[in-house]
């Protein structure tokens, strides 16, 4: 009888836990049913912040919504990453329609677990012929595997910029063209001041703001994954060649702790006290908006703007940089798809609207006809970012299942190898290389 | 009176009993125990949010315990706090309550002046801390460098960030310091005027009048605090990342636990885990990680809750 009820009591909580767990899992439907034509309301969500970027999207929004008057957008601002992923699993009718990410290294994620919807029926739909519309390395990151989930809104390519009056007080005729040029040139910037710096040449640590790993390492001919989509940053000799690089670079300029004392003086990087604009460095790896906010700023010197150098052995490819963007999808669970894509083809294809855009945003056009257009009212410094973007070697980092995860697990490993708490290079380049294809099978 | 009229008016008790209990019920159910065994659940699950979760037995277990770098300093990390931090804030809780209710006159003055940090926002409170003990700018590190001490690095060095965050919870000690004030003030005044009469030392009447009269109090201190501990989140996050340099815009590369790993905290890891990888199922492993570090402490404390009452007898 007692284990007659034990049984009936195991089997009603096995039942229970069922219907719990069925109960809070959701199937994405194909809400691609909607008459594009027809008057409707969607909701789209993006990251930007800042009041001019704000002002920036809403005049865009406002063309689209000219050229179709049946679709009214909402639009809500700030949103990122982790609130886009959490709002795409919930669902719901509040939710997003068409959303943005600046993080193109998480389209892997995005594309391979189902939040974003597949575009591949909407673009074969309107005819959009992608290879002649947007450069082959911005069609690569909003792609996975083959599977077309995002469209590359606007773009971002880093380069060098460099304080001319603090060169030409140093005697230095040109920027840097190769990564040994680059420390020396940062040596004879740095200026010190008792135990700090008066003036810092270069600031190489992985905390210096866009000093990352990824960035560094698009100087260097590299590839993450081998053939097998295991991790190749033990095996590829561009890895240990960078890591070895950084932290030469870092012990010339005064050593680990004593830049991190100095980088504790720096404002904010997305404020006017940015280290660039108050002279306390002198060379910075930046992405192209730093231009508008260092004369935003109104910085005391010229300011001169430069692809950042490449590696000694591959001199030839100066000119490259490493690429970004920002992202544009439409949320699977969305009823108004077709209404979705209208706008995600007007904002990511309509060459007067990526032209307007990027002149409000101050971002590197993301078609071949806006990169070309007279239309683009930028600085003319600008245009090294124009040329940076369309270089054919410039790169970003391959896309993964976990999204960034990979790249945060290289870059932890950075963090402790410049400040001398792992020593030996591969033993930690193996180690991290295993770290990364345990977090991708696990993901997978 | 019949059997049926009986059992009629025992159903009825019943119903109403239920019906009075219904409110504790649902929020039971709703609030503990359907997340409990959810979490449980998933634990042995792959699921991302999209799809039918799939079971993978003890993939997520051996992930967490053998392969995620974060958990184990997490653990270290969150163990640390319990132990420091909770101490800490027990011991200057009890003597700033100590402290003003001895003074006799500005009692309300040095109330608000110790109650009023607890009332400043987490992040607000971080943000200062951080400015304040800024190695390189902070005008703790001026005061101390003029002095000729030594100027830690504070929350950019891994020996102090976590002493820097028990300084942080130190100052808001405001809610304690009301509790205990309270408990002092309830005891027995005759107690000490026996034990003055006796010749005992100002020591002596805090271990065997005092102590033994407010330990319910402690107890409940020591307890809730190490609830708090297990939970701490914003303050070690908000330090890390500010310390880092990462205030914010997009696609910035955190060092999580800034500096070192040693910022990090379990709930961090939940977050990390669940809400920016997406794999629930190992979040769900160290929600219930912490589940049981939070039991096995209240059990222990419980378990010792006699020795802490009885501490005068």
């Amino acid at each position: 009888m007692r284990r007659s009820r034990t049984m009936t009591t195991a089997a009603v909580a096995v039942a229970a836990i069922s219907v719990l767990a069925t109960a809070c899992t959701g199937q994405a439907e194909s809400g691609a049913n909607d008459d594009p034509k027809a008057r409707t309301t969607i909701n789209f969500w993006h990251g930007w912040s800042a009041p001019s970027e704000v002002k920036a999207v809403q005049d865009t929004i406002d063309r689209f919504e000219k050229t179709h008057p049946n679709i009214t957008v909402n639009v809500g601002g700030n949103i990122n990453d982790d609130k886009l992923n959490q709002a795409l699993r919930a669902g719901g009718s509040n939710g997003p329609d068409v959303v943005s990410s600046f993080t193109t290294s998480n389209v892997g994620k995005f594309c391979s677990s189902g939040a974003f919807a597949d575009l591949a029926p909407f673009i074969e739909k309107s005819g959009l012929d992608l290879e002649k519309t947007f450069p082959k390395v911005l069609l690569d990151y909003t792609q996975f595997e083959g599977d077309r989930c995002a469209l590359p809104l606007l773009a971002d390519a880093y380069g060098l910029y460099y304080n001319k009056d603090a060169f030409e007080k140093a005697g230095i005729t040109a920027p840097p063209k190769t990564m040994s040029e680059l420390a020396s040139v940062a040596k004879k910037l740095t200026i010190t001041k008792g135990d700090s710096y008066e003036q810092l040449g270069f600031m190489p640590t992985f905390h210096g703001y866009e000093t990352v790993a990824d960035h560094y390492l698009s100087s260097w001919d590299h590839t993450y994954f081998d053939a097998d989509g295991k991790s190749n940053i033990a095996k590829d000799p561009a890895f240990a060649e960078m890591f070895t690089y950084q932290k030469k670079l870092v012990e010339d300029l005064g050593g680990y702790a004593k830049l991190e004392k100095y980088r504790g003086t720096f404002g904010d990087e997305w404020g006017s006290k940015h280290p660039f604009h108050t002279g306390q460095v002198a060379m910075q790896l930046d992405g192209e908006w730093r231009l508008g906010m260092a004369t935003d700023a109104k910085v005391p010197f010229e300011i001169g703007v430069a692809p950042m150098p490449v590696a000694d052995d591959e001199a030839d490819s100066y000119g490259k940089g490493f690429l970004s963007g920002t992202i544009m999808g439409i949320a699977p669970s969305s009823k108004k798809q077709n209404a979705a894509w209208e706008l995600v083809k007007f904002m990511t294809s309509d060459t007067q609207a990526v032209v307007d855009f990027a002149n409000g945003i101050r971002n590197v056009p993301s078609t071949f006809e806006a990169l070309k257009s007279p239309g683009l009212k930028f600085d003319p410094r600008f245009k090294t970012f124009l040329d940076i973007a369309q270089h054919p070697k410039s790169n970003t980092p391959d896309g993964a299942v976990n999204g960034a995860t990979y790249q945060q697990t290289i870059q932890d490993f950075g963090f402790q190898y410049e400040k001398g708490a792992v020593t030996d290079l591969k033993a930690g380049l193996e180690k991290t290389a295993a770290q990364i294809d345990t977090d991708i099978a696990k993901a997978k | 009176m019949t059997t049926h009229t009986l059992r009629s008016k025992r159903r009825r008790s019943a119903l109403r009993t239920a019906a009075f209990m219904s409110p504790w019920l649902i929020g039971f159910s709703v609030f503990f125990a359907y997340p409990m065994v959810s979490t449980v659940y998933f634990s042995f699950m792959k699921y991302d949010g999209f799809g039918a979760p799939s079971f993978n037995g003890l993939t997520n277990w051996t992930y967490v315990f053998s392969d995620y770098p974060m958990f184990w300093p997490s653990l270290a990390n969150t163990l640390w706090l319990v132990l420091v931090m909770v101490t800490c804030r027990v011991v200057f809780g009890l003597g700033i309550g100590m402290l003003i209710t001895k003074i006799k006159t500005g009692t309300g003055l040095f109330r608000t002046f110790f109650y009023l940090p607890y009332l400043a926002p987490p992040v607000a409170a971080t943000l200062a801390f951080v400015f304040l003990l800024n190695p390189g700018t902070g005008p703790v590190n001026s005061i101390l460098g003029d002095l000729g001490l030594p100027t830690p690095g504070w929350f950019n060095d891994a020996t102090w960030s976590k002493p820097a965050l028990t300084m942080l919870a130190v100052w808001g000690i405001g809610d304690l310091m009301v509790i205990f004030m309270a408990a002092l003030l309830d005891v027995p005044k005759e107690q000490y005027e026996a034990a003055e009469l006796d010749g005992t030392s100002p020591w002596q009447r805090f271990r065997f009048v005092t102590l033994p009269n407010i330990s319910p109090i402690v107890l409940f201190a020591v307890v809730t605090g190490v609830i708090q501990a297990m939970q701490y989140y914003t303050q070690p996050l908000v330090a890390g990342k500010v310390a880092s340099g990462v205030i914010g815009g997009s696609g910035q590369q955190f060092e999580p636990g800034y500096p070192d790993k040693s910022t990090l905290t379990l709930p961090q890891l939940v977050y990390n885990l669940g809400f920016q990888r997406f794999d629930y199922g190992s979040a769900c492993v160290v929600a219930l990680v912490l589940f049981a570090l939070a039991m096995a402490f209240t059990a222990l404390l419980m378990r010792g809750r006699n020795n802490l009452i009885q501490a005068g007898d």
